[in-house]
């Protein structure tokens, strides 16, 4: 067998070996560069995987040569290719932003353990992505968080330790539902192997231990996707975490979640348990407008920048989630292709704000004031991120919300799109908020010599906004991805 | 099923219970991490009490035993006593370094500090 069969594998080892490495080393250059290295080989597998899985369909890779279901198997289908290169592809563009971001946030010793963390946390969010196994997701969902936590607390302000210490409060509880809801449907059907347990499952959906295991995963799946009213951690962790740490996780961590929580719905419990045993459309439904209309509201309150777009990542879960209400075609296209768009969106958002904190020292309202006149490039980039946001056309945004308002008027729910459109304009006001203060705002008095950050921080950040509209404009790539995805999903799922 | 059937699975659910009543209950961050150790642990039970048969052996292939105890959840309870040792560590460090930066572990005074240096901020 040669290197190209060993690629779901490598997928994952690749950046776990990285993680010692660095800490071997010590050196904050070579663990820089190990983990970079790292980072960009597992896109390039990552792609690799996606063009395999093209070509010749889903790629089962049995660990150690046992046969599922005995064995640990690592599947490689449309949505995880899909997820696979979105998280790689982030954390190639992030981490050369780190380099800069991470040498001016923190004290010199502690850097090489910034990179250690990320390899380690892009490890757990792969391979949540890549396992077909149900206990190795709960796992590689620990590998993640545990390092999460660490990466928050490594922020400069002394309220992100208490951010990261609610979130490992929160998240953990989230992580032992997850483990009950595994263990339950473990005791019901003896595999731990997500398609072997989705067949077994059939004959017996209804029994109550399987429909408490369907409750016990999408609370605990929620609170890590910070699903409405479950996303008390998200707007600290992200508010007070390192910039680069913060866009790293608002563009891959909960949408790796919201991935886990769509592979339990309908590759093992299969849509008809979900969607017929209990009422989780209706639940899903008022949960994402819950997101939609309060998080955003919330949003237009904030003076952190930082929080703010946190409260507005809530709202954009709350469109992410909806999608999965329908329980369609177009529906889940439309969760599918925001995991996608809000991901570039949000993180290019987090990165120019990263770059606004270096040269105003902060992100809030008041020192963002003349932000038009003094960091042109940044506040344009940031204003692009806000219009995707809105769903303005012509940005990636818009796409999902137009399939969306499909997917609620084939449903023929026509207050849902009167609703989608309602929240849009409450996106309008905290976009404007930013918009007033950088160009109608003078500079405040005393900040004269304030220029544009590095280059190498505004480069990976203008990739991100030029991806934002260019999956806005040209969409054959995300969208048609993600509706193969979203058909094969739900093709498993009858 | 008899009462005494059910046993472990009583106790399961207790301790999951009084351990997420304690997170929630207590504002103290120690007090919140030990009941988040006894919510842990709860599920450790949860996993192994089924794959213990009475007079069950280990999964040996021969003639003289006929029952066997299931092994897997054992391993994977392993696995998650690691998770759980792991997550404990970090918060009680998160708590040495919070206690550092406030100089309290009470979750009430910590947040009043922090409201009281956001006012100061605006």
């Amino acid at each position: 067998m040669g290197v190209a069969a060993h690629l779901p594998a490598l997928q994952v080892v690749v950046p776990l070996v990285a993680a010692p490495l660095t800490v071997l080393f010590r050196g904050r250059r070579i663990a820089f560069a190990i983990v970079l290295l790292a980072c960009w080989a597992a896109f390039a597998i990552a792609v690799a995987l996606w063009l395999q899985v093209n070509q010749g369909g889903t790629i089962s890779y049995h660990i150690g040569s046992w046969p599922p279901p005995w064995g640990i198997e690592y599947r490689v289908d449309r949505l995880s290719s899909y997820m696979l290169v979105l998280v790689t592809g982030m954390g190639a563009v992030v981490l050369p932003y780190s380099w800069p971001s991470v040498e001016r946030e923190l004290p010199r010793e502690r850097q090489y353990l910034f990179y250690t963390m990320f390899a380690l946390c892009l490890t757990g969010l792969l391979g949540i992505a890549i396992t077909g196994d149900a206990f190795n997701i709960f796992v590689f969902l620990e590998i993640s968080s545990l390092s999460t936590y660490v990466l928050i607390a490594l922020g400069r302000d002394r309220r992100a330790l208490l951010a990261a210490y609610q979130y490992l409060i929160m998240g953990t509880i989230g992580a032992t539902f997850i483990v009950i809801g595994i263990g339950l449907l473990y005791l019901q059907t003896g595999t731990l192997n997500l398609v072997d347990m989705g067949q077994r499952l059939h004959a017996i959906s209804g029994h109550r231990p399987v429909l408490a295991a369907l409750a016990f995963l999408t609370v605990g799946l929620s609170l890590k996707l910070a699903l409405f009213p479950l996303h008390q951690w998200l707007p600290n962790a992200y508010a007070y975490a390192p910039s680069a740490v913060a866009a790293f996780l608002a563009a891959t961590a909960t949408k790796v979640a919201l991935y886990a929580l769509l592979r339990f719905y309908y590759s093992v419990f299969g849509e008809s348990a979900v969607f017929q045993r209990l009422p989780m459309e209706e639940l899903m439904l008022v949960l994402a407008l819950g997101g939609m209309f309060v998080a955003a509201t919330v949003a237009c309150f904030q003076t952190n920048l930082k929080r703010l777009f946190a409260y507005s990542s809530v709202a954009q879960i709350g469109y992410i989630v909806l999608g999965l209400s329908f329980d369609s075609l177009t529906g889940l296209t439309g969760t599918i292709v925001h995991l996608a768009n809000h991901a570039v969106t949000k993180g290019g958002i987090f990165l120019l704000l990263g770059g606004v904190a270096v040269s105003m020292g902060g992100v809030t309202l008041t020192q963002v004031q003349g932000l038009g006149r003094t960091m042109p490039l940044t506040s344009f980039g940031i204003v692009v991120g806000g219009l995707s946001l809105i769903g303005v056309p012509g940005t990636a945004g818009f796409v999902s919300k137009w399939y969306l308002i499909l997917a609620a008027l084939e449903a023929g729910q026509w207050w849902l799109v009167f609703l989608i459109v309602l929240s849009s304009m409450i996106s309008v006001v905290y976009v404007w908020r930013f918009v007033e203060a950088a160009y109608f705002r003078a500079p405040p008095a005393g900040v004269s010599g304030v220029r544009e950050a590095p280059l190498s921080m505004l480069l990976p950040a203008g990739l991100l906004v030029a991806a934002t509209v260019y999956f806005g404009l040209e969409t054959s790539i995300t969208l048609g991805a993600a509706s193969e995805a979203a058909a094969a999903m739900l093709g498993a799922g009858r | 099923m008899s009462v005494a059937g059910h046993f472990a699975y009583a106790v399961t659910i207790f301790l999951m219970i009084a351990g997420l009543f304690i997170v929630i209950a207590r504002g103290n961050l120690i007090k919140k991490l030990v009941g988040l150790g006894i919510f842990q642990t709860s599920v450790y039970l949860l996993y192994i009490a089924p794959g213990k048969l009475i007079g069950g052996t280990a999964p040996i292939v021969s003639e003289s035993f006929l029952v066997y105890s299931n092994p897997l959840p054992h391993v994977l309870i392993l696995t998650a006593i690691v998770v759980g040792v792991a997550t404990l560590a970090l918060g009680l460090a998160l708590v040495v370094r919070i206690r550092e930066a406030y100089d309290s572990i009470e979750e009430d005074d910590i947040l009043t500090a922090d409201r009281a240096a956001g006012d100061a901020e605006l």
